[in-house]
Order: structure tokens, then sequence, then C-alpha cells
């Protein structure tokens, strides 16, 4: 891909609204459409532990009702252009992300500012809302894919806020009041430190106008701060284990905490990860442990980096038979890689997929403005997609070794098995 | 070379050897070119004891060739930037590549190679064995899953819809290499195969290049489709709904209701899509809920009056006669009675009164939204351009929001009446044990 047509500074119209909320927009005219995306102040890292799942739930009622529309009139006039939106909570923040035809842009800024500014959270839909969400939490933890994860986040983040989900857990959620919604979202939710992303057919200055509109008069409160316990390394092998009766496959979590997103060694433990388990399938892990030994349905790995160290984990689907034989196979290939130098030839396979894959992710609205929400959310600088090869080509083999040797050993990890009886 | 073009932007010719060709030019943010080819074969051509046959095959195709073997070709795309999958349907059996632009021979090189050449080694088969033996019990660790496959065997006990793409245990465990071997020599070649290509290319380099590759391939002989013959959704002339009730560890209920409907090319198919907009939600081209629920009558009357934690409809587009579904998931602590009583009480409703004009207005634009957003990808352009030459036609696609937008009320009340009928719908259950 040529530099010049990569999003970054030379294109990306940038504007700042009185209240500090920034906005970025990169014009396309390929589709009649516009995705608008963004993250304004809040996210799970402000609840206690006892409220797990309150930033999320307030995130869900806050679209049921403003001072001026109804959770039926909000719906009515975004579906009815076939528009939509939803607004999430994540950990460190309260996402927005939007789509409409291009002529019904405004009206949609109009509608997904309105929820923002003005939630009156009706009481009725906060029960509603609450049993929606308990019903899909009992299928959770009814889902050996998800109880596995559950049991590995408690583990590896023990005391820290990534160690409940962001949906929360089932007796959280059933004590949560209405009042503790509306305090939260008083108390956390506001354009501090936001920023909001549009990409598509449309203007910036349009853009803007549209914003200036329905966000400029939202006041700033000020950022909350969190104190995070420090997240530990994992001393030795734990392991944590759940019988869900019934089930016929074992799913099984693996691993640890590692990097933020601004470590400087990120880039050696995405480029370790995906030698690991992402390149071709799966990568050494799709090939040793589902090609050749047909131990597991899946078997890879993925690694998370934000504002706090991510987990990086390997996660399999396997027989509950093989449950002993999978572990085996991925400790070989964790001892690999923290142990010996991946061969120059494989990592130049993985850094091309790294670099090569750019205009896959960029071919979309979604998946450009997704890419500029990172680079400012993360503090990447908007030239960042022009500085992407050279980072990911300087790594070596050497740091791709140490990261994994750091982060993720065959002898101190969490794992978190889920499945039925037979196994344990 | 024969040249078909329905309208400008979509070119469709023919190869000597039966092969058709689709190429669509497409500009997105970055240049990217998606190649899909398609195999008009899919799990309804199979029957006991041989169910899970085409998606297994499917599965060898990844197992490589001798000019390409094994893992070689993920990681030779993989390397491009580029990413591949497969995918078996009732109805079809594909494989794609989607790359930068620049990168779209190799693609190319692949699929015409492994159209012919796919080993089949034995010992690859038995790795295959373990692997969709596994998928399969992945699935059935859901009960939603369960009952899906009995509800299905129930409405369709006769036709290949019936049986899952996965296909059933004792099949796999007893399926040979030798039968993988036949499916692939009756089914796989030129001219029972679509090649698609959107996205950025030069036309004159990329039909020369097709030409070259995939004109050297022999054709088969006809192919037999044993999967219309079988005939239609089990159903007309019952007394009352056939009911599979099922039970198992799972806290969640769940209920739905089937009715035999009609194939995507039926006159019908498009007013029952938009009945399927006003009860379930805006619908895709696949027929399956995408944006717009919430104004939905069973988001309203089952969802919101606390009966549902969801609810929706579905009514996919199929090769021969499929189903009008409409399910729930039970919220916690409801009978499912009751959710079974709410669903029977709009399908009553939508029998009996035209919808209104918002709602009829609302299913328009919504499709025409979703088929702009829908046509983004380059990768999506080459699904549907390919899924509707295999299951429909290709004016089927390009005239896909005309159609809907040419649905009347009446139109939408007269196919609810005819279609949503008590006595021929089979209705599925599952419920916790013991509760």
């Amino acid at each position: 891909m040529k530099s010049n047509s990569l999003p970054g500074p030379d294109n990306i119209y940038q504007a700042t609204l009185d209240n500090g909320l920034r906005v970025f927009v990169l014009e396309n005219h390929a589709s009649p459409s516009v995705v608008i995306n963004g993250y304004v102040a809040g996210g799970a890292v402000y609840e206690a532990a006892a409220q797990a799942g309150l930033a999320s739930m307030t995130a869900a009622v806050m679209r049921r009702g403003t001072k001026t529309r109804s959770f039926e009139a909000i719906n009515e006039q975004v579906e009815a252009v076939g528009a939509s939106f939803s607004i999430y909570s994540g950990r460190h923040a309260i996402g927005i992300d939007g789509k409409a035809l291009a002529e019904d842009f405004a009206l949609l800024v109009d509608v997904v500012s309105d929820v923002l500014v003005n939630p009156v959270f009706p009481a009725e839909y906060v029960e509603r809302v609450r049993g929606q969400r308990l019903t899909h939490l009992q299928e959770r933890d009814n889902d050996t894919r998800s109880v596995a994860s559950l049991l590995f986040r408690q583990a590896v983040y023990d005391g820290h806020p990534y160690s409940w989900p962001v949906d929360g857990l089932h007796e959280t959620v059933a004590a949560l009041t209405r009042e503790d919604l509306t305090s939260y979202y008083q108390r956390n939710i506001s354009p501090a430190g936001g920023a909001i992303v549009v990409v598509g057919a449309v203007t910036g200055d349009a853009v803007l106008r549209a914003l200036e509109a329905g966000l400029g008069g939202w006041q700033a409160g000020s950022l909350p701060a969190v104190q995070y316990p420090p997240v530990k390394p994992v001393p030795s092998v734990l392991r944590r284990e759940q019988v869900l009766p019934g089930k016929v496959q074992t799913d099984i979590v693996l691993g640890g905490p590692a990097v933020r997103r601004s470590d400087p060694e990120y880039d050696a433990v995405r480029l370790a990860n995906t030698v690991l388990g992402r390149f071709g399938m799966m990568g050494r892990l799709g090939e040793n442990v589902r090609e050749q030994h047909g131990l597991a349905y899946y078997a890879y790995s993925s690694v998370a980096a934000s504002k706090e160290p991510g987990a990086w984990e390997v996660i399999a689907g396997v027989n509950p038979a093989n449950v002993e034989r999978c572990l085996e196979a991925v400790n070989e290939e964790l001892a690999r890689l923290a142990n010996e130098l991946v061969p120059e030839e494989e990592l130049g396979d993985s850094k091309a997929l790294l670099t090569g894959s750019l205009p896959l992710r960029l071919e979309t609205n979604e998946g450009v403005a997704d890419t500029i929400l990172d680079m400012v959310w993360y503090e990447l600088g908007l030239d960042y997609l022009h500085r992407y090869a050279d980072m990911v080509n300087s790594v070596t083999a050497e740091q791709v070794r140490a990261v994994a040797s750091d982060y993720l050993r065959p002898d101190a990890h969490v794992v978190a098995i889920a499945g039925p009886e037979a196994q344990m | 070379m024969t040249r078909l073009s329905p309208d400008n932007s979509v070119l469709r010719y023919r190869l000597a050897n039966g092969l058709t060709v689709l190429l669509r030019a497409t500009a997105g943010h970055a240049p990217v070119a998606s190649l899909w080819v398609w195999y008009r074969v899919g799990s309804r051509v199979e029957r006991r004891p041989q169910t899970g046959l085409t998606h297994w095959v499917e599965h060898m195709l990844f197992r490589g060739t001798e000019r390409f073997p094994g893992s070689s070709v993920h990681k030779m795309v993989a390397r491009l930037g580029g990413v591949r999958n497969g995918m078996t349907s009732s109805d079809y059996t594909v494989y794609y590549e989607t790359l930068p632009a620049g990168e779209l021979d190799t693609a190319l090189q692949i699929e015409a190679d492994r159209m012919v050449n796919a080993r089949f080694d034995s010992e690859d088969v038995e790795a295959e064995r373990t692997i969709i033996l596994a998928e399969r019990a992945g699935r059935e660790n859901s009960a939603a899953y369960r009952l899906r496959e009995q509800v299905m065997a129930a409405a369709f006990p006769a036709h290949g819809y019936g049986h899952p793409v996965i296909g059933y245990g004792d099949d796999l465990q007893r399926i040979t290499r030798d039968e993988l071997w036949q499916h692939y020599q009756q089914n796989y070649g030129p001219d029972n195969a679509v090649v698609v290509v959107a996205g950025s290319f030069a036309p004159d380099w990329l039909m020369a290049r097709i030409e070259q590759l995939f004109g050297v391939v022999p054709p088969r002989r006809a192919i037999n489709d044993t999967g219309s013959a079988a005939g239609r959704p089990s159903g007309q002339a019952r007394n009352g709904p056939i009911v599979v009730q099922l039970t198992g560890p799972e806290p969640t209920a769940h209920v739905q209701i089937l009715f035999p409907a009609v194939d995507a090319l039926d006159d019908d198919y498009f007013p029952l899509l938009v009945l399927d907009s006003i009860l379930g939600g805006a619908s895709n081209l696949g027929g399956t809920g995408g944006a717009g629920f919430r104004t939905s009558r069973l988001y309203r009357n089952v969802v919101q009056t606390e009966l549902a934690a969801s609810a929706g409809s579905s009514m996919r587009p199929t090769a021969d006669p499929y189903l009008f579904t409409v399910g729930a998931t039970v919220r916690h602590g409801v009978e499912p009675e009751r959710v079974l009583d709410a669903l029977w009480t709009e399908i009553e409703t939508a029998r009996q009164s035209v919808p209104t004009d918002s709602e009829l207005m609302r299913a328009v634009k919504q499709t025409r939204a979703q088929f702009i957003f829908g046509s983004e990808r380059a990768s999506s352009q080459g699904y549907w351009l390919g899924f509707s030459e295999i299951v429909a036609d290709l004016p089927w696609l390009l005239e896909f929001p005309d159609r809907v937008a040419a649905v009347t009320a009446a139109d939408v009340q007269r196919v609810a009446d005819r279609y949503l009928q008590r006595d021929i719908a089979i209705v599925g259950q599952y419920a916790p044990a013991g509760a």
C-alpha cells in the first residue's frame, strides 16, 4: 500500500469541541455510508468488585430513554432509516459504535448524543434489562469456553478490576439498583478524555457541526483516578477446573498477564503471539496441536494490551479424553518459544502477515475507524501507520524469545479448564 | 467465451469447459481483491449413512495437493497479508481468498489446482475424522444446537435439509476415504463450479489468467442432483403441529416454531422476507436478523413484555423450499409455554391483519441500508454474487432492494396466512431437566 493513501496526519481531519472532546474524520465516498466510533470517560475499572457489571448495565439502560425520547422513539427514529448504534462499556471507557447511510448521519448523531447526554434511566427498564442480562449470564455460565475464561481471569487478576467480566456476575447484576446506575453515570460518564472518529461519505465540517450541536454542551467531569493493584506474574502453574455436567467438549485457557499497549515490548509480544498461535492456520499451536496430533478442534493464542497489562492466552477446545495430552503439546510449544530463537524465515513470515494484512484491515469504514481510534486512544500518533511496517520489521528473534520467556512460561502460568466430569 | 451482462457492473461469462465466471470491480479504502470458488454441492445431496461427506471433503481440500502440500498454502496466503477459508452449507461448498489486490494471482493458482488435484491421503482423512468429531462435540455442548438438530430432522424427514451439514456422529465414525474421494470426483470440476472475483483488478489481465489456469481443467460428467428430487419439507395436511421436546442440564429454555415455506426464487420469497423483517427485525440478504430488531413485533411483544431474553425470525434463501422460523430464548423464571403462546399470538396477528405503512416503509429502507452495507467489502461482494448464482440467479441479487420495495401490505398478509399455519408447523422446545 502506498503510504500516501494510508490514514494519517495528512488526510485525517481533526478538531476539538469546547468541552475537550476530540474529533477525527476521514472522508471516503466509495459507498454512501458513514461509521461513527468513539470512547468517552467511564468503564468497568470504575466499578467496585461487588458491583461487577454496573458500567455495562448503565450503558445499556442509557439507551432506554432520554428527557425527550422514549426507548420506542429512539428505536423508531434510528431503525426507520436502517441505521444502528450501540453504547457499551469497555474496561477503560464507554464505547460508541454506529452506522448509517450518509443521508441519515445527522439524525444518528442527534440520537446518539441525546442518549449520551440526557439519559433518564426509566425504572421499568432497569428491571427489563436486568432480566435479559441474567438469562444471558446463565447461558454464559453454562458455556465451557466462557467458564474457562472466567476462571482464568479470576486467577490471573486476583484483586485487580480485570478479574471480573465486564458484563458482571449473576449475583452482582441481580443486586444493582437504579440509583447505582444513575450515580455511576453522574460520577463517571462524561466527555473527559474522549475521542470520536467518523469515517465515510461525509465532510469534516459537517461532522463537526453535527457533533457541536449534539455533544458541545455536554459538561466534562474530571476523570476519576483509579489505583490499580499491581498485576503480579504467575509464580508457578496454577490449575483451576470446573465441571459442567452433560457437556461433550472441554475448553482450556492457559497463560498469564503480559504488557500494556504503551509498553516498548508490545510489538515483540504481538509478533511472538503471531508465531505461536496465529500465523497461517493458528501458528505453531495450530500446526502441532491441531494438525499433527489432531488433539483439538481449535488451538490458538491471543494477546490483549490496554491501559493495564493484558492477558496473553492459549485457547483450545478438546475432547475431554485429550486434555492432558493437549496441555503437554501446548507446553512443548511454550518451551520452544521461550528457549529457542524463532528461525529468521519463520519470523519473516509473521512479520509479513502483520504488515501485509494492513489493506484488509483498512478496507472498510469500520476498519479505518477502529484503527484511527486505537491510534488516538493509546497515543500512538496519527502517523503510526506510516511507521508501522518499520516497527514490526525491527523486532529481533531474541526479543521474541525474551518476551515469551518473561510472560508465557510452561512452568509459570494459569491453566483454566471447563468441561464434563470425565476428564477430572 | 459468452458474455452475459445483466447490468453493467457485473461481468458474467462461461468458459468452454463449463466454468461460470463472475467479475465485479469495486473500490474500498484500500485495494483488496477477493476470489470465491463455488461448487454446486451441499449437504442436501447426502443421505444416511453418508451425512457429513460434503463438509469433510471441504476439510480435505485444506490438506493440500502435490503442488501445494499441507499447510504451505495457509502460510503462503498469510505471508501475503491475506485470509482464506472454506464453508459448506446445505446448498453449496465454497472457498475464498481475500488479499491485497496485487496478490490475486496466488489465489487463482491455489484454487485452480485444488479443483482437481487434492490428495486425500488416508492419514489426513483420519486426522480430519478426529477434528470433525471434535467440532461436532463442540456444537453438541449447546442445548440450542441439539434442539435444532432434532427439529430439522422432524421438518425434513425425506430431504437432505433434515440432517446437519456436519453430519451425524455414527456416519462420521464410519465414512471411508474412498467415499470421500468419490464425492470429490463426482462434484468438483469446472462444469459444477462458479469462480467469482470482486474488488480491485485489471479486467483484461484477470480474464486471461482465469482462462489460462481454470480453462485447462477438464470437465467432469453431469452431476446428479439428488437434493431436489427428494421433495419438500414435511408437513402439508396434518391435523396439528409436530412437537419436539428436549430436556438437558443447561438451565436456559428455548422455543422455536418452524413452517414449511419456499425457495429463494419463489414469487412468495420476498413477501416472506418482508414478513420476517416485520416480525423479527430487518433482514440482511441472508434472511437473518441484522439491524433494526428493536422495532420488530417479536421484540416489542415478547422481549419487552419480559417473557423472553431475545426473540427473532428467519427466512433463509435456499435452492429448495425451506422454512420460515420464529424462536425465542426464554427469560429465566418464565414458563416456556407462555412464550410459545406469545409467539402464536404474533403469528395469528400477522395472518389476520395487514402490516402498517410505517412497518412496510421501515422494512424497505432497512433492506436498502443492509444491501449497501453488505456491499462494502470485496469479500461480501464475492460472497453474494456467487451465492445468488448458485442458490437463485443474478437478477435476484441485483434487483433485491427493488423486489423488497415492490412487496405490498396485502402480499405480506397473504403469505402469512398461507404459510404460517398451525397444522403444518413443527414446534421445538428445550427445557432444563427437572424444571
